[in-house]
C-alpha cells in the first residue's frame, strides 16, 4: 500500500473541494437562505445543526460497520476505522447538544427540552464516549479491538430502539411544538441551503476521517516502532 | 446443550448458596437505596407516589448492576475461565448459564423488595399481578441479557466496577424508560392497551439483543 | 457413548493407511502476534503418540501462549497445528475431549467439595458412571478422607492434587502441563511427579513446559528449549546429561538477554 501523504494528488483535491463548499455553503447560509419570518436569523443555525446529526449517524453507521468487518476478517485496519469514525461521531454529536439549545432558548425560551430528537443525540453521545473509554480501559490492543467491535455493534442496533422509546415517552408527555417540524415546508432556496450544507458536512466528514485514519496509522506505526527498540 | 447449560446453572447456584455474595450484597443494596430515596422528598409528600416506579426500577437496575458485576469475576478470580473455555462445550453454553443465573438471582431480589417498597412508599404494588410479573420478567430480561454480555466484557479492562454501569446504562435506556412508564401505567390502574404498548418495546429489545449475543458473545471470550 | 466415537476415531487417524504413525502433536511454523510482538516465533515440532516433552524457557518465552493455543483456548496468528491429524480450530469441542490441562491455576471453585468440583468438570465432559469414577479418583489422589470438605480448606498441595484429579476424570489422550510445580513444596512436587511417573503409557502424550530444571528433566523423553519465542533446542532425553543440559539451558537463556 502506498503510504499516503499530503501530497498524494486524491488528498489535495479533496481538500480542495471542501474549502469551496465550506465558503460556498457560507454564503448560502447567510445570504442566499432567506430569513425564517417567526424564529428570525437564529433559524440559521439549523443549517448546521441537522447536518452534523447526520454527520454522527453517519459516522456510527460507520462503526457499525466497520466492527462487523474486524471481527470477521480480523484486520487491524477496520478498527482503527471504527475508531476514527467514533472520534468523529463524538465532535458531531458534541456539536447537535450544542447547537440544540442554542437554537432551543430564543424559540422556546428554554436551554434544553427532551425533544425526541435531542434525548436521542444525548442517548448516542453516551453511547460513543462509552465506547472511547472502553478502549482507553483495556490493556491488550487485540482484545480491545475485540470489545471495541462487540460494543459497537450493540451500540448502534440500539439507537432504533431508543428512538422508539422515546417517541413513545414524549407521546404521553408532549413537548412545545415546533414551528413546522424540522425540514417541512421550507422555502426553495431554504431547501437549496440546506441540502448543500447536508452535503459539506458529509464532506467533512469524509475528510476528517480520512486524516485521523492517516493519523491512526502512523502512530499505531510509531508504538510498534517504540516496542522494537524497548 | 442445555444439559451443560444445567450443569454450571448448579455449580453457579451451590456457589452462591455457599458465599450469599451476590443476592445477599444486592438485597441490602435495593433496601438501602429505598430507605435513601425516602429522605429526598419532604416528608409525607404525595409526589413520591408518582416517582415510586422510578424508584423501584432505578434500585433494580443499580442493584442488579452490583450482583452482573460479580458474574465472571470469580470465574476469572481462579482461573476457572480457563476450566470452562477447556471444556467440550459451545461459548455460547457460557453465556446463557450466566444469563440464567444473572436473571434467577435479581428476580429473586426483586421478589423480595417488592413487598417492601409497596410498604415503604404506601403503594398498592398488586393492583394487577399478573401484568407487573411480565413487565418485570421481559425487563429484567433485558438488562440481564446486556448486562452478562457486558460484564464478559468489563471483567477484562483496567476498571472493572466502573466499567459495566458505564457500557450498560445508555444501551439499556429503552428498558428503563419503558419498564417505569408500563409499572407506572399498572401502578395507576390503566387500559391493558398502555402498558403492552410499552411492554411490546421491551420485548423487542430482548429479542434484538439475545440475538446480537449469541452471535457476538464468542468474540468476547477468545484469546 | 459421543465420547468413545470420537476417542475411537482419534485413535483411528493416529494411524494412517501408509503405516506412518501421524504424530500427537504436530506444530508447523506457528507464530503468534500480540500487536508488534512476537510471543512464538515460526514454532515447529512434532511429539509422537506417548512422548513425554518438555520444553524449557524462561520467563516470557511464549510457553503460557503455546499452552493455550495447543488447548484450542487461543489461535494462532499464522502457521498450522494439528492435534491427532485434526484442526484445533476446526475440530475444537472434539479436540477437547482428549485434552488435559494441569497449570499453576487450579480451576478450582473454592465454594464447592473436592467431590463437587470433580462432579461439576466430569459431568461437563459428559464422562460416563462418573461417580465410580471420582470415588476412585479421588482415592487415587489420597483425598478421599476431604472429599467432602470444600476446597477453601485445602492446602496449596492438595489443591494442585485434586487438579490433577480434575485434569485426569476424563481421560484424556493428551496431557499439558503448564509449570505444575509452582507453589508446591518439596512432598507435593514429589508426588506430582511420581503421578506424571505413573499417568505415563503408551496412548498418553504429554507436554510439560516448565522454567524448573530438575523436575522437567527427570521425566522427559524429549527436552527443547524455547527462548523469544524460538525453539532453539530440541533432543532426545537420551542423547544429554543433566549436567550438561543445565550449561546448555543457560548458555540459551544469557543469548536471550
Amino acid at each position: 500500500m502506498p503510504s499516503p501523504n499530503s501530497r498524494n494528488p486524491w488528498m489535495f483535491l479533496l481538500g480542495a473541494s471542501l474549502l469551496v463548499c465550506m465558503v460556498v455553503d457560507l454564503y448560502l447560509i447567510f445570504e442566499f437562505a432567506p430569513e425564517e419570518r417567526s424564529m428570525g436569523h437564529v433559524q440559521r443555525i439549523f443549517y448546521f445543526h441537522v447536518p452534523s446529526a447526520w454527520v454522527s449517524f453517519l459516522a456510527f453507521f460507520v462503526v457499525f460497520v466497520a466492527s462487523i468487518r474486524y471481527l470477521w476478517k480480523r484486520e487491524r485496519k477496520y478498527d482503527m476505522a471504527a475508531n476514527s469514525a467514533a472520534e468523529i461521531g463524538v465532535l458531531f454529536s458534541s456539536l447537535v447538544l450544542v447547537t440544540g439549545p442554542i437554537w432551543a432558548r430564543p424559540v422556546w425560551n428554554t436551554w434544553w427540552e427532551w425533544t425526541p430528537r435531542l434525548t436521542l443525540f444525548m442517548v448516542l453521545w453516551f453511547i460513543f464516549i462509552a465506547y472511547l473509554m472502553l478502549r482507553n480501559f483495556v490493556e491488550d490492543e487485540e482484545r480491545s479491538a475485540r470489545f471495541c467491535a462487540v460494543f459497537g455493534i450493540v451500540g448502534f442496533v440500539d439507537v432504533p430502539i431508543v428512538y422508539m422509546s422515546i417517541r413513545l415517552w414524549r407521546d404521553i408527555h408532549p413537548s412545545p411544538v415546533i414551528a413546522g417540524g424540522e425540514g417541512s415546508g421550507l422555502h426553495p432556496d431554504m431547501k437549496i441551503a440546506f441540502y448543500f450544507s447536508l452535503f459539506t458536512f458529509t464532506l467533512l466528514f469524509v475528510y476528517l476521517f480520512v486524516h485521523r485514519l492517516r493519523l491512526e496509522k502512523s502512530s499505531v506505526a510509531l508504538s510498534d516502532l517504540k516496542k522494537e527498540m524497548a | 446443550m442445555m444439559n451443560k447449560v444445567a450443569v454450571i446453572l448448579w455449580k453457579d447456584l451451590l456457589t452462591e448458596i455457599r458465599s450469599k455474595e451476590m443476592v445477599f450484597s444486592m438485597l441490602v443494596f435495593s433496601l438501602m437505596v429505598a430507605v435513601i430515596f425516602n429522605f429526598s422528598f419532604p416528608p409525607g409528600s404525595d409526589f413520591i407516589q408518582d416517582a415510586a416506579p422510578g424508584i423501584l426500577w432505578m434500585t433494580f437496575i443499580f442493584a442488579s448492576l452490583l450482583g452482573m458485576n460479580r458474574t465472571f469475576v470469580y470465574e476469572v478470580d481462579k482461573g476457572c475461565m480457563q476450566g470452562l473455555m477447556l471444556a467440550p462445550i459451545d461459548r455460547i453454553v457460557i453465556y446463557i448459564s450466566k444469563l440464567l443465573v444473572n436473571f434467577i438471582f435479581i428476580t429473586l431480589v426483586e421478589l423480595i423488595a417488592l413487598p417492601l417498597f409497596g410498604i415503604f412508599f404506601k403503594l398498592d404494588v398488586l393492583t394487577s399481578p399478573g401484568q407487573l410479573a411480565l413487565v418485570m420478567l421481559v425487563s429484567t430480561l433485558g438488562f440481564t441479557i446486556i448486562g452478562t454480555l457486558f460484564s464478559a466484557i468489563a471483567v477484562n479492562t483496567k476498571t472493572r466496577e466502573v466499567m459495566l454501569p458505564i457500557l450498560h446504562f445508555p444501551v439499556s435506556i429503552p428498558v428503563i424508560i419503558c419498564a417505569v412508564q408500563a409499572t407506572t401505567a399498572i401502578f395507576q390502574e390503566q387500559a391493558w392497551s398502555v402498558v403492552w404498548g410499552w411492554t411490546k418495546i421491551v420485548i423487542f429489545f430482548d429479542v434484538i439483543f439475545f440475538i446480537v449475543a449469541f452471535w457476538t458473545f464468542e468474540f468476547i471470550l477468545e484469546e | 457413548m459421543a465420547e468413545t466415537n470420537t476417542k475411537n476415531q482419534i485413535l483411528s487417524q493416529a494411524g494412517d493407511a501408509t503405516g506412518n504413525e501421524l504424530p500427537a502433536i504436530r506444530v508447523s511454523n506457528l507464530v503468534k502476534t500480540f500487536g508488534n510482538k512476537f510471543a512464538l516465533n515460526r514454532v515447529s515440532f512434532d511429539v509422537k503418540k506417548g512422548e513425554f516433552l518438555t520444553i524449557f524457557g524462561p520467563n516470557g518465552a511464549g510457553k503460557t501462549t503455546l499452552i493455550r493455543i495447543l488447548s484450542t483456548i487461543s489461535t494462532a496468528t499464522s502457521g498450522e497445528i494439528t492435534l491427532y491429524g485434526l484442526s484445533p480450530h476446526k475440530h475444537a469441542t472434539q479436540i477437547r475431549r482428549q485434552i488435559g490441562v494441569i497449570a499453576h491455576q487450579t480451576f478450582l471453585y473454592d465454594d464447592l467439595t473436592a467431590e463437587e468440583n470433580l462432579r461439576f468438570y466430569g459431568r461437563l465432559y459428559s464422562v460416563q458412571g462418573l461417580p465410580a469414577k471420582i470415588e476412585q479418583i479421588i482415592t487415587d489422589v489420597g483425598l478421599h478422607l476431604r472429599r467432602r470438605d470444600r476446597v477453601r480448606t485445602f492446602s496449596r498441595g492438595m489443591q494442585q492434587r485434586l487438579s490433577i484429579a480434575r485434569a485426569m476424570l476424563h481421560d484424556p489422550a493428551l496431557l499439558l502441563l503448564d509449570e505444575p510445580y509452582t507453589g508446591l513444596d518439596q512432598h507435593a512436587s514429589e508426588m506430582l511427579s511420581g503421578w506424571l511417573r505413573r499417568l505415563r503409557s503408551a496412548n498418553r502424550t504429554t507436554l510439560m513446559v516448565t522454567h524448573d530444571l530438575e523436575r522437567g528433566v527427570d521425566l522427559a523423553d524429549r527436552i527443547a528449549i524455547l527462548t523469544n519465542g524460538k525453539l532453539v533446542f530440541d533432543q532426545k532425553r537420551s542423547q544429554i546429561t543433566p549436567d550438561s543440559f543445565r550449561d546448555t539451558y543457560y548458555e540459551f537463556v544469557e543469548k536471550s538477554g
